[in-house]
């Protein structure tokens, strides 16, 4: 377990909260449309409106504001490398120069654009993952995409894998740790030399790691069989999702917010 | 729980693909209602192939499988079938499915499509015979290994199966996890379940009501824990089996005259005998 000392299952944060104890149907929904809003609104004086909806949400939901924000830390760099792209690379009115490189008026407006929309972005998904757990999002999504079943896609056969990788990432954390230990044991050097070797050095633990893993889907294949498990079909479920009257007005709500913010954005464009 | 529970093998014999030799053959047993069935051998003498006949996870190729008069060999039958014998396997970690405790137990009852307020008093009743109350809301992962197996046999008794197969369900357990599995067992034997136990180890077949000993594939002996006690650690011994100590001084003490061999072992008389 000790992997697990130092890592957390996705970023789920319990508490009880209005936004917990939403249908996470809606809290999906309610994050695609703010996705596609922060697509959708291109005057850079509307993003302070983000930021506002942001932190009330994060109020609203009981976490702390620096932690939403550290949601966003993996990303960090990819924002810098792309604002650093179209700050160089916008044609226009050129700002400043330095032999190749230009700066143009376009490009800052641009790059704060493309910066601030990513990080906006991974912001709203991160307050999804951090209000529902992954049993509720497989759920959610689950529900949100049985309609497409008849159509041949495997809404069930997804969420279940989704399911079975929550419950063995932990185990196979486990594992891996004990085959490194192993390996350790008689001598293996896992983290000395060059990426190249360094990689090499992880091979001898990849490949029993591999054949473990398959030997446990099989026993896990053969243990669902057992207890009956034929696919979706015909399965019920221990906590049924409920879309009550706060999921309808707490979705209308954002929905609402997101079409404004585009409105305003046509108006001041 | 049990009443009229029925498992019958006929003639059973049965080759994994691509072997010429057979895992079982031409094995016949019957198991009755309420009994708790003990299937001793060593590793590899088919032991788990035939349990897995019981829940219709294999089907014979000759002879018949019976349970409750329902064919193991028809597609049609295989959910009845798997409602009646439920199954715990040797390696916990690898037959939970859900990351949350109560969403694990609940697996079999959803399979079965039943509606959410019965599973909810079928999970509840099975974590609290198996003592994991308090933990429907854990992570699987936080548990402990006697925890994790108690879990699985919970999420097989949810299916309120009138028989449970264990196939060396301890096997992988500590001592004291090993306890706490067989004393939920003895507890469910007690209520009238038909219990089917797959072991290696001697010791477990004490408080059993018959023991079936395999090897090779073939039914060897059947007969109480003392018969079989009574055939001696040499016999035993060519099937593979080993008297563990605990029994051999049981049979020590027997044979001096300081306990009486019609009663099964128990460490507590072994230990009185022994003071005197």
């Amino acid at each position: 377990m000790q992997f697990m000392n130092h890592m957390t299952l996705g970023q789920y944060v319990p508490a009880d909260s209005f936004v917990h104890r939403l249908d996470p149907r809606c809290k999906i929904l309610a994050t695609v449309a703010l996705l596609a809003g922060v697509f959708l609104v291109t005057d850079l004086r509307l993003f302070p409106g983000w930021a506002l909806l942001l932190v009330a949400v994060s109020a609203l939901a009981k976490i702390p504001l620096s932690m939403v924000l550290r949601s966003a830390r993996p990303v960090v760099f990819l924002v810098l490398i792309t604002a650093l792209i179209h700050v160089f690379l916008t044609k226009g009115d050129p700002l400043w120069r330095w032999g190749i490189f230009t700066i143009t008026a376009e490009g800052v407006v641009m790059a704060s654009r493309m910066a601030l929309r990513l990080l906006f972005l991974v912001l709203f998904a991160g307050l999804l993952t951090l209000t529902t757990s992954p049993m509720e999002l497989s759920d959610g999504l689950e529900r949100l995409f049985a309609p497409l079943t008849p159509l041949g896609f495997p809404a069930h056969d997804l969420a279940m894998m989704m399911t079975i990788a929550l419950r063995f990432i932990p185990t196979l954390l486990d594992e891996t740790d004990r085959i490194m230990k192993a390996q350790l044991a008689r001598g293996a050097d896992l983290d000395r030399g060059n990426i190249v070797r360094r990689l090499r050095a992880f091979i001898p633990v990849l490949v029993p790691l591999f054949v473990i893993v398959f030997q446990r889907a099989d026993d896990l294949a053969t243990a669902m069989e057992a207890r009956g498990y034929r696919g979706g079909k015909g399965r019920s479920r221990l906590n049924p999702l409920h879309w009550r009257a706060r999921d309808g007005l707490a979705l209308a709500s954002v929905v609402a917010l997101v079409v404004a913010g585009a409105a305003a954005d046509r108006w001041l464009t | 729980m049990a009443e009229g529970f029925v498992s019958v093998l006929k003639g059973v014999r049965f080759s994994y693909p691509r072997t010429d030799t057979a895992a079982l053959d031409g094995v016949d047993l019957e198991i009755r209602a309420g009994e708790w069935i003990a299937l001793l051998g060593p590793n590899g003498s088919g032991k788990s192939t035939l349990a897995k006949h019981l829940n219709a996870l294999l089907a014979p190729t000759q002879g018949v499988c019976l349970v409750c008069g329902r064919d193991t060999r028809d597609e049609k039958a295989l959910e009845a079938i798997r409602r009646l014998v439920a199954m715990v396997f040797q390696n916990p970690d690898n037959q939970l499915v859900a990351a949350v405790v109560e969403e694990d137990a609940a697996f079999g009852p959803e399979n079965a499509g039943l509606p959410p307020e019965v599973i909810r008093s079928r999970v509840d009743w099975a974590l609290s015979v198996c003592g994991l109350s308090g933990k429907e809301r854990s992570p699987v992962y936080t548990l402990s290994g006697g925890q994790k197996q108690r879990l699985a046999v919970a999420g097989a008794l949810a299916m309120e199966p009138p028989c449970l197969v264990l196939d060396e369900a301890t096997a992988m357990l500590d001592p004291q996890g090993r306890t706490e599995i067989m004393d939920v067992v003895a507890d469910l034997n007690g209520r009238g379940m038909t219990i089917v136990q797959i072991t290696h180890r001697l010791e477990e077949v004490v408080s059993c009501d018959r023991v079936a000993v395999i090897d090779g594939g073939v039914l060897r002996w059947q007969g109480t824990p003392l018969d079989l006690f009574a055939l001696g650690p040499d016999l035993l011994a060519t099937w593979g089996l080993e008297t563990p100590p605990f029994i051999r001084l049981w049979q020590e003490l027997c044979g001096a005259g300081l306990l009486d061999p019609a009663v099964p072992p128990s460490p507590k008389e072994v230990l009185d005998a022994l003071c005197r």
